[in-house]
């Protein structure tokens, strides 16, 4: 994917979150976002996902601009996969209802249809034993696989990840950051918000440093990382590589 | 101890209690006085059946509509429903019945006190309905919308698939227990003259001056109601349980 951001704003009364931001990335398969709390990068995955309208500018993914209008914007959400920190699932159903729910009802696949597409990624993931268990009785790191997979089983173009491993124990991070390298590895688009810079560094092709509403540095991993030449990524990064 | 017990034995209980006032009071029973009157209260009871059924019904959809516009992006919209809300909740039945039969009613050509009666209940029920429902609407975490988007549900499939099932769960008990009210509410018909079950005992006790043979039955009559219904709401309680 390459994808073209024009003067992007987005404020919620009050000051602006997204204050013109602009980037333009190469044709890649997976785009991490890092920055600091508070500089726009949830703010600006839920517009790359179609789930908030800017306020002014453009987006673009492979030179197609995103629906301006809902409807439009449902209809591109149906196409594309949106991962959440957390809360991701419906608690009143099984985690199999949950992967079935959009495949049935958004994508006209018959129960019989749904059923056989799950069952092969359930098991893939070592998923299967949970697929009759309600939300609260999955683990952190099971739910958000589970999420993982409700995004993925509908075959989007692309999945957005928003910091999928925030609100998960350690020993669960390793889980979901592992099936999300997974896909990484099958071909599967990605563009993530994380925080965890080791796994930022090895699945991204390209990382954008999001901060004070706007891309303060973007490049390959190594650029970022090695070569840190803004003062304020150099900056972050001393504090959260300690 | 068993559940079943500990209800036997507070039943038993107060059951033995209230037999030893009625014993103390001296009363002179005269049930075959009543008993001549029975079907004039089963007629009574079976009406109240009728109307608080369809009143039930009624209030349900009153209710979900009137919560759906309070929480409605339109101003005008949310301003119908708060309107309404506040102005039933604000009022007495009684004057709301005597407006709506003498005043409403005639105005538009119902003539019919049934229905009338039933539709007056139902508005007045449904406003307290309205606020249960909203509050159970508004106590799903806004994140489950987000999700609900993002797996391209429309509106109206976020409310029917992921909004509703879960809303339902937590306005159960109170919605049963604001059904409880309206069927005793219902007692208040009889000052638009329909012969209710409440109507019908004080009929009884005017022909047979047997006051207390009189409004037991009538108490018999609501509870044999009234506990079915909370027995219905902690069965869909289970059913709908889950953990949040």
């Amino acid at each position: 994917m390459q994808l073209t951001v024009c003067d992007l704003v987005q404020r919620y009364d009050g000051p602006a979150i997204l204050d013109g931001l602009t980037l333009a990335t190469g044709d890649v398969q997976a785009l991490v976002l890092v920055g600091p709390s508070g500089g726009g990068k949830t703010t600006l995955l839920r517009i790359l996902a179609g789930l908030d309208r800017p306020v002014a500018g453009t987006v673009a993914f492979d030179g197609v601009p995103l629906p301006a209008d809902e409807a439009g914007l449902r209809a591109y959400r149906r196409t594309v996969g949106t991962v959440f920190q957390a809360y991701n699932l419906f608690p009143h159903l099984s985690a199999l209802d949950n992967l079935l729910l959009p495949l049935v009802r958004v994508h006209g696949l018959s129960e019989v249809e749904a059923r056989e597409r799950v069952r092969g990624p359930l098991e893939r993931f070592h998923l299967a034993e949970h697929a009759a268990k309600r939300p609260a009785a999955l683990s952190g790191g099971q739910k958000q696989r589970i999420a993982i997979l409700r995004a993925l089983v509908v075959q989007p173009r692309r999945i957005f990840l928003d910091e999928p491993t925030s609100a998960l124990d350690p020993e669960m991070r390793g889980e979901v950051l592992e099936m999300i390298g997974e896909l990484k590895a099958a071909g599967t688009q990605l563009v993530m918000v994380t925080h965890e810079m080791g796994f930022a560094r090895r699945v991204a092709d390209e990382i954008a440093f999001v901060a004070d509403g706007r891309i303060a540095a973007h490049g390959t991993a190594d650029d970022l990382f090695t070569r840190p030449s803004v003062p304020r990524v150099r900056e972050f990064l001393t504090k959260v590589l300690v | 101890m068993p559940r079943w017990l500990a209800h036997t034995i507070v039943i038993a209980a107060l059951a033995g209690l209230l037999a030893a006032a009625f014993a103390a009071g001296d009363y002179t029973w005269n049930w075959a006085g009543v008993w001549e009157y029975r079907s004039l209260l089963v007629r009574g009871w079976l009406t109240t059946v009728a109307i608080s059924l369809a009143a039930l019904v009624a209030s349900l959809a009153i209710g979900l509509a009137a919560a759906l516009c309070l929480e409605s992006r339109w101003r005008f919209v949310e301003a119908v429903g708060r309107v309404y809300v506040e102005l039933i909740r604000g009022t007495p039945l009684l004057v709301q019945l005597l407006i709506g039969f003498y005043v409403v009613a005639s105005a538009v050509g119902i003539g019919n006190r049934y229905v009338v009666g039933t539709l007056v209940l139902a508005a007045f029920s449904g406003a307290y309905m309205a606020e249960i429902i909203r509050g159970g609407l508004a106590a799903i975490p806004a994140t489950q919308r987000d999700s609900a988007r993002a797996i391209g549900l429309t509106p109206v499939q976020t409310l029917r698939f992921v909004i509703i099932p879960q809303a339902v769960r937590l306005v159960l008990p109170p919605v049963a227990g604001q059904l409880v009210s309206l069927i005793k509410d219902s007692s208040l018909l009889s000052v638009i003259a329909i012969s209710e079950f409440t109507l019908a005992a004080q009929e009884v006790n005017s022909f047979t001056y047997s006051t207390l043979e009189s409004y037991l039955p009538l108490a018999a009559g609501y509870l044999a109601l009234t506990l079915p219904l909370s027995a219905l709401s902690r069965w869909l309680e289970k059913r709908f349980r889950f953990e949040a």
